[in-house]
């Protein structure tokens, strides 16, 4: 079984009188330990893919059941709570809250699964060691570098050890080198079996995983899977990504 | 999240925005203070008056007074024979529902002497010993004269501190209370005997201030000018009635007669009138019962003609109950509305915080915080502004009342009670919430995809 099963889902937005379609009967499955991309240019829907994947939008039609539950039967209480466990979310512009530290910003997924204090300290700062950035825990948002915020918003999303990490342009506001970085950590934590689905609009980032899935205009264009055997193969990246 | 993590999470809120927390706090502080200072002017003011009322018998005690004849009787005025001892005899004997009758009969001009001194009681008068009871006396040294001192109409007075001060020196004067029992002062001619003196009679505010000014060792005198005396008006918290009291001197029924009435009516003809009686009636709740009886009684005994009133405490106690009720209302009223005004700073301060932090709310919740985490995030930091606001108003409350009986000085200490405290505290935190539960709810339930792209 799927760790994710999206069936025919749809998303419509009426914006004056004009239906838009910005997912277009869309299914797909993604597995335990995969790292796939979805890819397309701007506006073909990804993003709306992503937080209707990562329960935080719902479809307008179809069905999602993320690790057995059917998300569309969820109370927004129970989403709340499937947000915090199941899933962690990388995005574009970091989303660090300002006020707090580097490691007050990593521990507040567990101030929502009420976690006491020293095991938050404690499952934070193995996090930050993670992205490497032990020593910077006391550090504001704004007195670090934007590859160093996203770090940190990589050890929050994982600190509730989630079933998958849901990362929106994770490098789209960074620089080339540090965008590279940033793509290596997700590369050294799918090696280390964690699910990740990246969101992207440049196919040489979505290279980097085996698994890709391109979105036009809402729907399905094309997928390059590694499991099927035959076409679309490619070379698989230096490391495995499936068990 | 829980309430010990929302507690921190506000007072962090609030101190980063010190200025604005403290200004939106001056709102409920203010209230507060003005809500437990208005209470405590009330209750010292309802202190003073329910002092002055039990010194001055308690509502249970009526006075019978001379009155005019109604105009329908006008052709009896000469068979009028006023209020005389056989009154106080038949309500005695026929009037069950009064408890205590005690006839007063007075003289003018007495002018008491001893040695050089002389004084001028406000009150000399001819009773009897249950006077003692009817006007709530306290003895202090000595006995009250009794029936058989009346019986044989013996030179004996008791007196009041008033008396005793201006006669034999009060204690500022001499240093220690000087006893007056066992000597003789004179009053028209007439020899009299002190037998008692009253003890003294002071608000509650007054008696605190002559303890503290005891324990002081005495201020060297002003050498400003001759000694003299300012008068009872300008003494501070002499309320009339304890000055009254204090003034008094009784002396046997039978010696006011004997001595000075018989002698001195008009035309040397003797007088045998009271001048006034006080009933006290058994229950207050019976009153009208007892004066209906009364009434009865004395229309009997007057021969039909109406020539007296009844004159109750009642309408002075409804009225100091009436004054309370009204100034507790209205000072309530203004100092909730300046509470409330307290509550919509903090409900305003909280729409404009949660609209700074649309995008914090986003990330909270796509990280998982849910409905409630949030509602409760928001409304616990209006209620910890509110809690704040209200203990420093219970604070505040102190000095303002203190302010206030220095820019208006009352006979009356104004009074903190615990209860206005509690209530004004308790108020406050109903304020904080009220005000937070719309901003909470509107933060609460936030789209976090529209709240993540708000810029
Ligand atoms: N709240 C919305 N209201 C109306 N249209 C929307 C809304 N959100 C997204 N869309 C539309 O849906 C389409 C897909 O948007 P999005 O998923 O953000 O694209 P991508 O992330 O691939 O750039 C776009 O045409 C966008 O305008
Ligand atoms: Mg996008």
């Amino acid at each position: 079984m799927a760790l994710i099963e999206v069936r025919n889902i749809s998303k419509l937005y009426h914006l004056g009188g004009e239906e838009i379609r910005a997912l277009d009967d869309v299914s797909l499955d993604i597995d335990g330990g995969e790292f796939i991309s979805i890819i397309g240019p701007s506006g073909s829907g990804k993003s709306t893919l992503m937080h209707i994947l990562g329960c935080l939008d719902s479809p307008t039609l179809g069905t999602i059941k993320l690790d057995g539950t059917m998300i569309e039967k969820a109370t927004p209480h129970q989403l709340a709570g499937i947000r915090n466990r199941k899933i962690g979310f990388v995005f574009q512009f970091f989303n660090l809250l300002p006020k707090l530290n580097v490691l007050q910003n990593v521990e507040l997924p567990m101030v929502y699964s009420g976690l006491s204090s020293r095991e938050r300290r404690e499952h934070s700062m193995a996090a930050l060691k993670l992205v490497g950035l032990e020593n910077r825990s006391k550090h504001r948002p704004m007195q670090i570098s934007g590859g160093q915020q996203q770090r940190v918003a990589i050890a929050r999303a994982l600190v509730n050890n989630p079933k998958i990490i849901f990362a929106d342009e994770p490098t789209g506001n960074l620089d080339s080198n540090t965008g590279e970085a940033i793509l290596e950590l997700f590369r050294k934590l799918s090696s280390e079996g964690r699910t990740i689905a990246l969101v992207t609009h440049d196919p040489e980032i979505a290279a980097v995983t085996p698994r890709r899935i391109e979105i036009r205009d809402g729907k399905i264009a094309k997928e390059v899977d590694p499991k099927l055997a035959g076409l679309n193969r490619i070379p698989a990246p230096a490391l495995s990504a499936n068990p | 999240m829980n309430l010990l993590n929302a507690i921190a999470v506000g007072l962090k809120e609030i101190w980063a925005h010190k200025f604005r927390s403290l200004l939106t706090m001056l709102g409920i502080i203010l209230g507060v203070a003005s809500l437990v200072g208005m209470s405590a002017l009330v209750k010292g003011m309802e202190n003073g008056m329910k002092e002055a009322l039990i010194a001055i018998g308690g509502v249970e005690k009526v006075r019978l007074e001379e009155n005019d004849i109604p105009s329908y009787q006008k052709q009896l005025a000469d068979q009028a024979v006023g209020c005389t001892m056989n009154d106080v005899y038949a309500l005695q004997q026929s009037a069950p529902l009064i408890k205590i009758v005690t006839p007063e009969m007075r003289t003018r001009d007495a002018t008491a002497t001893h040695g050089s001194k002389s004084y001028d009681p406000w009150i000399f008068v001819g009773t009897w010993p249950n006077a003692l009871e009817m006007n709530q006396h306290v003895i202090e040294y000595g006995r009250m004269f009794n029936e058989i001192d009346d019986e044989q109409a013996r030179n004996v007075c008791v007196v009041g501190v008033g008396a005793r001060d201006a006669l034999f020196g009060s204690p500022e004067q001499l240093g220690y209370e000087y006893n007056p029992v066992g000597e003789q002062i004179t009053v028209k001619s007439q020899p009299f005997t002190i037998v008692g003196m009253f003890t003294r009679y002071e608000s509650e505010q007054d008696h605190k201030a002559r303890e503290l000014a005891k324990a002081q060792p005495p201020e060297p005198p002003s050498t400003n000018g001759p000694a003299r005396s300012r008068g009872w008006g300008g003494k501070r918290g002499g309320g009339f009635v304890f000055t009254l009291k204090n003034n008094t001197i009784y002396i046997p029924l039978n010696t006011m007669w004997l001595k000075f009435r018989a002698t001195a009516g008009s035309n040397n003809i003797p007088d045998p009138r009271l001048s006034t009686m006080s009933v006290k009636v058994a229950d207050v709740d019976k009153m009208d019962q007892a004066i209906q009886q009364a009434h009865n009684v004395l229309m009997h005994t007057h021969k039909g003609i109406e020539d007296f009133a009844f004159q109750t405490q009642e309408d002075w106690a409804d009225s100091i109950g009436k004054a309370i009720k009204n100034a507790r209302l209205s000072g309530g009223i203004i100092a909730a509305i300046s509470l409330l005004v307290g509550g919509i700073g903090i409900m305003n301060i909280m729409l404009a915080s949660i609209t700074e932090r649309i995008r914090e709310i986003g990330i909270r919740k796509a990280i998982g915080a849910t409905f409630l985490d949030v509602f409760i995030q928001i409304l616990v930091e209006s209620v910890v502004i509110a809690v704040i606001g209200g203990a420093s108003g219970l604070i505040a409350s102190m000095a303002l009342v203190h302010f206030l009986s220095y820019i208006s000085p009352t006979d009356n200490t104004p009074v903190i009670t615990v209860n206005s405290m509690l209530i004004a505290f308790a108020f406050s935190v109903g304020i904080g919430i009220l005000a937070g539960l719309f901003p909470a709810f509107k933060a609460a339930k936030l789209d976090p995809i529209q709240a993540l792209r708000y810029e």
